[in-house]
């Protein structure tokens, strides 16, 4: 589902207005929860510029995500902060160039040996980052300061307001979105998709696949790391887990709750992701058994539920099912 | 005037033990048809891939367009001008018809992927790209199907889709490997006008099992049995061949 269904559209237009007008209806609290699905948001559209478009599922996507955010307390100083213009793009450029070193090996394998090593990978960065002191340990590392949004001395705007940081992260939302929908329709989404539905063909056709499977892994690293970044941003911490396979699975699973290959499936899926868990977790003691204690159980229910009934994902519900033609049996007929 | 597109000088293909291509050398020249018969496994699809980069040879040479292309990927053979279809059906099957021939199209578009000011721009609004794509499709005449799902489309249909992408890229030689196999009559004699067609642009190699066709077709025939050919000439002398009559087409007669 590429082309996004008039009802998808509308529905994304409505989406966006309550996100829009959120900070004034809903509580703080409520607001800090949608910034940090905002934030997943754009980590899971990037993993699914490789799993939805390229074919490419990866395991160790999250890798990426957690070493901006470690860029991002190592720039910022014990005593103050640290300037928003040079470390965010220096952290998205250290993501990538990280993806581009990892991805030169990974993108060689396929299938499930692509699996496979970017999760062997990743959990290389993770142990790394685990049992060095020096990068921070278990214990990961504190942001002090949120970083400063200064232009000739004077502050643009100031990302410690809430209020301003849900809307920078909306408009990087909403701008890693536009983004990847022009890519997707650009000649290399073009040959991407085709990458994923055909390999051998593309390479017959003349395609150097390994380049474009590159670019894509480094471009989906990169913006892996801008989530990452914004990540440490908000919470003012930051620790090995965020690299880790859970972190990773979880945005596989956001990219299929939503629907793959579109990105705004990724957002709803991340939106959808985050408040399943948020209810699951507040479920109440049901006798002596406390229910939300439990959530991975529902959690892992749910999400074999919407695989097993909305196979398209969220978005998919919205959009009326495709009618295909048998495929035509003219062979038989000639004999 | 003839002119010498592909030329591969003793190709020899072993797996283990086996010598699937043995000492094989072909040469094509634009405007004709060379084709490749024999029994099965006897060493034709392993030829074709030997020739477009699917497969290296163990030894030998492939020169295309006076270029050596030996032990180059198939990327880089198909940009030489090598463009090929498959013996099973090789094609995007969820993709429009028109969208998997623009692929082939697109794919002589994208030479300068490291420029900046044409990565967003849609890949659709080339109009060279969409240009070369019509022409493909009008040449295999598929216009009129070129809305339609590839997946859903006959399987002569699909034949003809194959050859279509490898002519979206505009290529100097074909390698069309069994391009009539699971025809009807109906389809399989539009095929055999088609690449009549495509013969007076292109050197074409093609591998088919379709005897009727393939004499038709063929203004050259190599003849393989286990990797080594046998016999190579015009289509009368192959006829004539009593080791051909005995060896293969004794069999099928």
């Amino acid at each position: 589902m590429e082309v996004l269904p008039r009802g998808v559209r509308v529905a994304l237009g409505l989406g966006l207005a309550a996100l829009l007008v959120f900070p004034f209806v809903g509580s703080d609290f409520y607001a800090q929860m949608v910034t940090r699905m905002m934030i997943l948001a754009i980590l899971a559209m990037s993993l699914d510029l490789l799993q939805g478009v390229a074919g490419l599922v990866s395991l160790g996507h999250a890798a990426f995500f957690g070493l901006a955010g470690y860029a991002l307390a190592f720039l910022t100083p014990q005593g103050e902060p640290v300037g928003l213009w040079w470390t965010l793009p220096l952290a998205v450029l250290g993501s990538g160039l990280a993806a581009l070193v990892i991805g030169f090996f990974v993108v060689r394998t396929h299938g499930i040996y692509f699996i496979m090593v970017t999760m062997a990978f990743a959990q290389m960065v993770y142990f790394l980052f685990f049992d060095n002191k020096a990068l921070g340990g278990s214990d990961g590392l504190y942001i002090n300061f949120r970083p400063g949004a200064e232009i000739a001395g004077r502050t643009v705007f100031d990302l410690d307001s809430p209020l301003t940081l849900y809307y920078f992260t909306l408009a990087l939302m909403l701008l890693v979105y536009f983004f990847l929908r022009r890519l997707l329709w650009s000649p290399f989404g073009r040959a991407l998709a085709g990458i994923r539905v055909n390999e051998h063909r593309m390479r017959a056709m003349g395609f150097g696949t390994f380049g474009y499977k590159l670019s894509a892994f480094t471009l989906a690293g990169a913006l892996a790391g801008l989530a990452g970044y914004l990540w440490g941003v908000q919470s003012g911490y930051i620790n090995p887990e965020l690299m880790g396979f859970h972190m990773s699975a979880n945005a596989i699973m956001m990219v299929i709750l939503g629907g793959m290959g579109n990105f705004a499936g990724a957002i709803v899926g991340a939106f959808t992701f985050e408040t399943v868990l948020h209810l699951l977790k507040d479920l109440p003691q049901l006798g002596s058994v406390n229910l939300g204690k439990h959530w991975q159980l529902w959690m892992g229910s749910f999400i074999v539920l919407v695989v097993l009934f909305a196979s398209r994902g969220v978005l998919g519900l919205l959009q009326p099912s495709v009618r295909v033609e048998p495929a035509s049996e003219d062979r038989s007929q000639h004999g | 005037m003839a002119e010498i597109v592909l030329s591969a000088r003793h190709l020899t293909r072993r797996f283990g033990g086996l010598a699937a291509v043995d000492d094989v050398s072909v040469d094509l020249w634009r405007g004709r048809i060379h084709a490749v018969i024999g029994p099965n496994g006897a060493g034709k699809s392993t030829l074709a891939n030997l020739l477009s980069g699917d497969l290296l040879p163990s030894s030998g040479s492939v020169l295309i367009g006076g270029q050596d292309t030996t032990g180059w990927s198939p990327e880089r053979v198909s940009r030489a001008g090598l463009g090929r279809s498959y013996q099973k059906t090789n094609i995007f099957l969820p993709f429009s018809v028109w969208d998997n021939a623009f692929l082939g199209a697109q794919s002589r578009e994208a030479q300068q992927p490291w420029n900046p000011l044409r990565w967003l721009q849609p890949a659709a609004r080339s109009q060279r790209a969409r240009e070369r794509c019509a022409g493909a499709l009008a040449l295999a005449g598929l216009s009129h199907r070129h809305g339609a799902i590839a997946g859903t489309i006959s399987h002569g249909e699909q034949r003809q889709l194959e050859i279509a992408m490898a002519l979206a890229t505009e290529p100097q030689v074909l390698l069309l490997d069994e391009p009539l196999a699971g025809m009807g009559a109906a389809e399989a004699h539009k095929m055999v006008e088609l690449l009549l067609r495509l013969k007076q642009e292109h050197a074409m190699l093609l591998v088919e099992h379709d005897m009727d066709a393939v004499f038709t077709l063929a203004d050259h025939l190599t003849v393989m049995v286990n990797g080594q050919v046998i016999a190579s000439g015009s289509p009368a002398d192959i006829r004539a061949d009593p080791m051909v009559q005995a060896a293969y087409l004794g069999e099928e007669h």
